[in-house]
């Protein structure tokens, strides 16, 4: 039977398929839907098998890993950003290597579209010394899945699929397997020059793992390297892998090269089967490289002057490989006309916090009680507080608050102590928010930090966090309190504010400023709670409709200042009306507008 | 047959749904379909797309010049997506008027039904009406009715047609 799969839940089908008896996984665009998939069919299929939202990767990643130890197959994905926050298990497991099947799940976001970087994980796995697949379609991945833990339990070693934006969100038909009870841990055997190997000991496991990755090469690099596309008489060749390998594919076929180019396709990108992949393509008078995003397989292959791709500047250097991106570099490869496409006429609509979004307020109010503030800020929905003027540094998960803390260090020492709000989601917090808060109050930092808590993980399309009861299969687990864990870190001045209420939170704002600024003041926090409007589990009370009365005199301040999707001015009479279909009666701008001219009906 | 379908709107007026409808259709009448979609950051309200390709594709995405027919739910977003149209192609736009292109009010239609936020089926049916896609309406009647969640699926497929009856008028 064949179903129309998005790319991440075949994906997480091929888990279930090959026996993964355990998932785990942080949410992050573009592999959020890997786990919520997993956990909905393995239920679905009355599997026991079990799935996790973790509260970070690293911990996913370790946690996955022991069950590996234990000898049952697991699985952690996340995001590439996330593959960072792993990395340190991520490299030393390489070293240990594992026992039942472990696949890492690190989705690329070339482009980049919701990522801070474009990083290719294909990168970090041969810094790692782990084998990496590269599927180029929803069902290439899937079937992927079986590959990788075949690998992975052959040589004991962890192996890495390698998606990209296009391929986890991408729709296709996939064949459906059987769901088979998954593998059961066979238990943990100790070895501890293995498990728990001193620096003498690593010595050897490195020595081990350079003889499983040249086995891997010799087995699979042959096996994984197939020829897609290509007459007798193609005298180039294209080598590529991943979804850049089907777009040049499509291009071959529109542009009718496909006798005068051989495409091959590269399934495991590293290791590389350096001598078998030379053997085939060094016969060809041209030699180009296409994939995202570094030039892994490129770097690989000792052969320089004969081949193109990234490094001699024929595929550019940093973006997606989006269709028109390749035509100019195929075309230029073949010596075809390069044709400049005009640039699009309109730029595209820029992201915004819904309508109703509590974050929304709570900007506002913070932008309005310290105008001179500093505002870092962190990843998330909130991050879109930048079209409020209330965000002022976006890094990685957590930064927020050692930036804070840095912030008010560098101006201590001129003698300087502007207002500091370094903002946070609930989600983020948890994630890598309590250390730099236990750093920042035990160095003796002054700010206000603001939690934005929204009780879910709402950007990624709202996974639980561990501030709630659920649990990512809907069994009730232990909510861990936010405000007892703020309480615990030290901080001294705690409150907690509604920020609909733009009065109560502009209250609160300045009792916190004032306790940072007190004597013995330090690190000081209000959870702005109030839930997402996007959570289905969150139940809003009706609330009656607001509308824009004649008093309204066109000053723009609930459109420019407050920046609700809701609001816009009339084309003709300049004045604010509001959109009725998108109003969530919040209210928030009954209380913005300088004119008293919005109330409720 | 091979088609390459643009969908383009605001994130949250039902591009996705628009998507899967068309891709189950296509999976149901034994056709290869790929589509790529927009997740993430865009949705909150930003210009969002999904590009889906009928036939003998391995790329899910478009390049310029290549759609063969396109389905617009926000005028706006069209401006930054519409290099992708052929010139041969055919782009249906959710709009009180157009010069060049067919057009339909969806928002109003669906404003006027009770179910504003059902204005991408309206104008899938007016779509529909044209008959440049690869599937005929009773095909996507059938999918839709088949994959619409149970509360909303009667009003899905009112919106539906009511956009099909549209263009029988016009």
């Amino acid at each position: 039977m064949k179903k129309i799969l998005l790319g991440n839940e075949a994906i997480a089908r091929g888990l279930l398929e090959n026996g993964c008896s355990f998932a785990a996984s942080y949410p992050g665009t573009p592999a959020s839907e890997i786990l919520s998939s997993f956990v909905q069919m393995a239920r679905s299929a009355e599997s026991p098998a079990m799935g996790e939202w973790s509260i970070n990767e690293k911990v996913a990643f370790e946690t996955a890993l022991a069950v590996s130890y234990s000898g049952g197959r697991a699985a952690a994905s996340m995001k590439q950003v996330g593959l960072n926050v792993a990395c340190d298990p991520f490299m030393s497991s390489a070293y240990t290597g594992v026992k039942g099947g472990f696949l890492v799940i690190s989705a690329d976001d070339p482009g980049p579209h919701s990522s801070q970087t474009e990083q290719d994980s294909r990168m970090m796995a041969m810094m790692a010394k782990v084998p990496v697949l590269d599927p180029s379609s929803p069902r290439e991945a899937k079937e992927m899945v079986q590959l990788g833990f075949q690998i992975s339990e052959e040589f004991e070693i962890p192996v890495m699929l390698r998606p990209t934006t296009r391929v986890c969100h991408s729709r296709q038909g996939v064949a459906l397997g059987e769901i088979p009870n998954p593998s059961v841990a066979t238990g943990f055997l100790k070895d501890p020059q293995r498990w728990a190997a001193t620096p003498r000991y690593r010595l050897v496991l490195h020595k081990q793992l350079n003889q499983k990755i040249e086995a891997i090469a010799d087995k699979y690099g042959k096996k994984s390297f197939l020829k897609i596309l290509g007459g007798r008489k193609a005298s180039r060749c294209i080598l590529s892998s991943g979804v850049a390998l089907a777009h040049t594919y499509d291009l071959l076929k529109e542009l009718r090269l496909e006798d005068r180019i051989a495409l091959y396709q590269v399934k495991m990108p590293y290791p590389l089967n350096a001598r078998v992949v030379l053997e085939k393509i060094s016969p060809y008078k041209d030699i180009l490289i296409i994939e995202e995003t570094d030039p892994v397989m490129e770097m690989q292959l000792a052969m320089r002057g004969r081949i193109r791709g990234r490094m001699d500047g024929s595929i550019p250097p940093q973006g997606e490989l989006v269709p028109d991106v390749l035509e100019e570099c195929i075309r230029a490869f073949v010596g075809l006309t390069v044709e400049k496409r005009p640039s699009p006429a309109g730029k595209p609509r820029r992201p915004t916090l819904c309508p109703g979004c509590p974050h929304r307020a709570a900007f506002y109010a913070i932008r309005q009680t310290f105008p001179d503030g500093i505002y870092p800020s962190d990843i998330g929905c909130y991050t879109l507080g930048l079209n409020l003027g209330a965000v002022d540094t976006v890094l990685c998960m957590g930064a927020t608050i050692s930036q804070a803390a840095g912030f008010y260090h560098a101006y201590r020492m001129k003698g300087e102590f502007p207002p500091i709000v370094a903002t946070i989601g609930d989600s983020t917090f948890y994630h890598a928010g309590l250390p730099p808060l236990v750093n920042a109050v035990h160095n003796g930092a002054k700010f206000i930090l603001v939690l934005l808590d929204n009780s879910t993980t709402a950007m990624t399309g709202n996974q639980p966090t561990p501030g709630i009861e659920t649990l990512a299969d809907g069994r009730k687990g232990k909510a861990v309190s936010m405000e007892e864990l703020v309480k615990a870190s030290g901080v001294k001045s705690l409150s907690v504010v509604d920020p609909y209420s733009l009065e109560d939170m502009t209250q609160a704002l300045k009792e916190a400023d004032r306790a940072c600024r007190a004597e013995n003041g330090g690190v000081a926090a209000i959870i702005s709670r109030h839930p997402c409007l996007m959570d289905v589990g969150a139940k809003e009370k009706k609330k009656e409709r607001v509308e824009i009365s004649d008093d309204c005199i066109g000053c723009r301040v609930c459109i420019d200042d407050f920046e609700c999707p809701a609001i816009e001015a009339d084309p003709d009479t300049g004045l604010a009306r509001i959109d009725q279909t998108l109003c969530s009666a919040c209210g928030v701008c009954i209380q913005v507008c300088p004119q008293n001219a919005i109330q409720r009906k | 047959m091979k088609m390459q379908i643009g969908i383009t709107g605001r994130g949250g007026q039902g591009v996705l749904f628009l998507t899967r409808i068309l891709s189950e259709t296509a999976l149901e009448m034994g056709l290869e379909v790929i589509a790529s979609e927009t997740h993430g950051m865009a949705m909150r309200g930003g210009s969002v797309i999904s590009t889906l390709k009928v036939g003998a594709f391995r790329g899910p995405l478009i390049g310029s010049g290549r759609a063969g027919v396109m389905l617009v739910l926000d005028p706006g977003s069209y401006d930054t997506f519409s290099s992708l149209l052929s010139e041969r192609g055919i782009a249906f736009l959710n709009a009180a008027s157009s010069q060049a292109h067919p057009h339909i009010d969806a928002t109003d239609l669906a404003a006027k039904m009770g179910s504003p936020l059902m204005s991408n089926l309206v104008l899938l049916g007016f779509a529909l009406g044209h008959e440049r896609l690869f599937c005929g309406y009773s095909q996507v009647e059938e999918m839709t009715g088949k994959i619409s969640p149970s509360r909303f699926r009667e009003a899905n497929l009112r919106a539906l047609k009511l956009g099909y009856s549209a263009i029988k008028k016009t």
